[in-house]
């Protein structure tokens, strides 16, 4: 009882409990595949981190051996710089909430959250005062004696969370904890969780598969594929300056434009696009001339104009769609490349003689090479 | 009304089976209880000589409570060994489950025969068990464990294993797995889950496989007699001996009536505790 001794301390004190969670060179081994490959993260003390990635990438594995849950083949995992491996799940203090909130069904709500007290050998008022404090904190101070069958989905996750925040654990951990309610009220959990964690200043880790929640919710993101980390950043340089091809697949909507690069200067590189365009772009590590590459560029970040240019290129318009407040444009190059371009929703139609594209004044294309 | 008459029809679906309950099950059960109340073994005269001559005797009143504790004892060894190896299963991979499935309904699959002949053969005087132990040193002469209740419990433990672990195993299975790795991150040491979530949520299933072993190892007439043997009486046993030895009828169905609502009490008892222990869980 120690440590949350000192956390109640630390609390009292206005000092954040938040700990700093280092993951070393991790491997996890699942028969003969590896599910986490060699992963290296460098979490601060407050932070929120998404671990991002489609399904099978290894951000669960990941999240599960942080909670002790899988064994690790090799690395190591540190919390305040301590390494927390030889320990058993039970014995970490690491926090965690579930998809499917895994609250014990035959147990009140009070029950739940008195669980992990009652675990580490709290009882009598001190349970009932800690209880009473986070099911308030939670919204819930009403509910002590329901039975979660009888709680909506929300209420249900609040459970969840306070039972987590109860025990004051070191960690907080969340396993696609928002996939399960609809979008109306996984907003509003996203705020609370949000806001909670700040003022908890609990060092989080968000497992996600949706983009949106990542970039809402997280300081940083952590983009993961076949078990790698493949950019490890804040939100928005992982949208604005994607380091692989994968994670500007992966985040947001992007138009790939196949090209080679035609002359390289010091501070410039000139790729010719296969659509036909030369553009002029900032000088990136790694391309030599004549290499084949490809252009990545955002939907806003491309313009349909009514003259041609050298750094233009002709498209045949597609169906335009109203969304919200923007119009998307799709199109197609004479090389048969699919472009979406989208742009502010002007007050009058624009008429459809705009048949050349190219990069939007502000536009920050990428290029990667690209296999031939 | 669609609703009414959808009733209606699930009703008339269940109509052949309850004609067939009716006529197979209730029908022969009054008769019996007809039966009990004859005073003479060629039921000519009416009367209740048979159920004073059955509850006069304190001899039988220790036939009924000795077949109630060989259920109790067997249900005991069966939830001892069963409960582990239930959990054990479910954390198998499915390849090794479906294995250890063959080998938990293997007892099923046998004929009651084989089973039980193969029973004398492990316990006899010169049984496996009995060579076994000896060559090892750890007794000197041959246990008695054939014709002992020991023996009997050990054999119908085995018998009986399927009764136990397939409810058990059913209710496990669809337990939540996250709810162990919830416990385990709130600080809960394994022995801490199992009795204050596993327990509890396997409720059902256990209390399922009780009565079903319960129920089948009180009546196992042909495990009691053969590896029990005569000396160790059961009620089965009595009935037997009074049907079909001494053709008494109307003492076999006061014997069967007793067995029947003895067994019937502990059955009603034990769904009891497992409708609150259910009801806790699942409404």
């Amino acid at each position: 009882m120690q440590s949350s001794l000192n956390n109640d301390a630390a609390a009292a004190a206005g000092r954040p409990p938040g700990r700093t969670l280092d993951v070393e060179d991790l491997m996890v081994r699942y028969g003969t595949s590896l599910a986490v490959d060699g992963v290296t993260l460098s979490i601060e003390s407050g932070e929120v981190v998404a671990l991002l990635g489609p399904s099978g990438c290894g951000k669960t594995t990941l999240l599960r051996v942080i909670a002790g849950f899988v064994r690790q083949a090799s690395g190591r995992v540190r919390v305040d710089g301590a390494t927390i491996d030889h320990l058993p799940a039970n014995r970490r203090n690491i926090g965690i909430v579930f998809q499917n909130y895994a609250l014990f069904p035959h147990m009140t709500v009070a029950e739940n959250v008195a669980y992990g007290l009652r675990a580490r050998g709290l009882r009598g008022p001190e349970v009932k005062a800690r209880v009473s404090r986070f099911l308030d904190t939670v919204q819930l101070g009403a509910f002590h004696d329901r039975l979660p069958r009888q709680l909506s989905g929300g209420q249900q996750q609040r459970v969840a969370i306070a039972r987590a925040l109860a025990v004051e654990p070191s960690i907080l951990l969340l396993d696609e904890p928002f996939a399960a309610l609809d979008r109306n009220l996984r907003l509003d959990m996203q705020i609370e969780v949000k806001r909670l964690q700040r003022t908890l200043g609990l060092t989080t880790i968000l497992v996600t598969h949706d983009q949106d929640e990542a970039m809402s919710v997280a300081d940083r993101i952590a983009v993961m594929n076949k078990g790698k980390v493949e950019q490890f950043d804040t939100p928005v340089a992982i949208y604005d300056q994607p380091r692989t091809l994968f994670v500007n697949s992966f985040i947001g909507t992007t138009n790939l434009l196949p090209g080679k690069v035609a002359a390289r200067e010091t501070r410039d590189v000139v790729v010719t696009l296969d659509a036909g365009a030369t553009l002029r772009l900032p000088v990136q590590d790694g391309l030599a001339v004549g290499q084949p590459v490809l252009l990545s560029v955002r939907p806003e970040q491309l313009a349909l104009a009514a003259d041609a240019r050298p750094d233009t290129w002709r498209v045949e318009p597609g169906l335009s769609l109203p969304l919200g407040g923007q119009l998307v444009h799709e199109a197609r190059t004479t090389d048969g490349t699919a472009l979406k371009i989208v742009e502010p929703r002007l007050a009058a139609p624009v008429g459809l003689g705009r048949l050349h594209c190219g990069l939007a004044p502000d536009a920050r294309p990428t290029l990667f090479p690209r296999a031939t | 009304m669609t609703t009414l008459t959808a009733k209606l029809r699930d009703w008339q679906l269940a109509l052949p089976l309850a004609l067939a309950f009716a006529a197979l099950f209730l029908a022969p059960l009054l008769l019996l209880l007809g039966v009990t109340f004859f005073n003479d073994d060629r039921m000519t005269q009416p009367g209740l000589a048979q159920w004073a001559k059955f509850f006069g005797d304190p001899f039988n009143y220790k036939v009924i409570a000795d077949t109630l504790l060989l259920g109790v004892k067997t249900v005991a060894a069966t939830l001892i060994v069963g409960y582990p190896l239930a959990l054990v299963f479910v954390d198998l991979s499915p390849r090794w489950q479906r294995v250890l499935l063959f080998v938990i309904v293997m007892p099923l699959l046998l004929s009651v025969v084989v089973r039980t002949f193969a029973w004398i053969v492990v316990l006899g005087h010169e049984g496996l068990v009995n060579t076994l132990l000896l060559r090892l040193g750890v007794i000197t002469e041959p246990l008695k464990l054939l014709q002992t209740e020991l023996g009997l419990v050990i054999s119908l433990t085995q018998i009986e294993m399927p009764l136990m672990l397939l409810p058990l195993i059913s209710v496990m299975s669809r337990l939540e797995p996250n709810l162990r790795d919830a416990a385990a991150a709130l600080g809960a040491s394994r022995w801490r889950t199992l009795f204050t979530v596993i327990l509890p949520l396997s409720m059902p299933g256990l209390v399922a496989g009780c009565l079903l072993v319960f129920a089948s190892s009180t009546t196992a007439f042909i495990s009691q007699t053969v590896i029990g043997g005569v000396r160790l009486i059961y009620l089965p046993l009595v009935i037997w001996q009074q049907s079909l030895v001494v053709f008494n009828w109307p003492l076999a169905a006061v014997a069967s009536m007793a067995l029947l609502v003895s067994i019937l009490t502990v059955i009603a008892a034990l769904s009891w505790l497992g409708r609150r222990a259910s009801g806790a869980v699942h409404g």
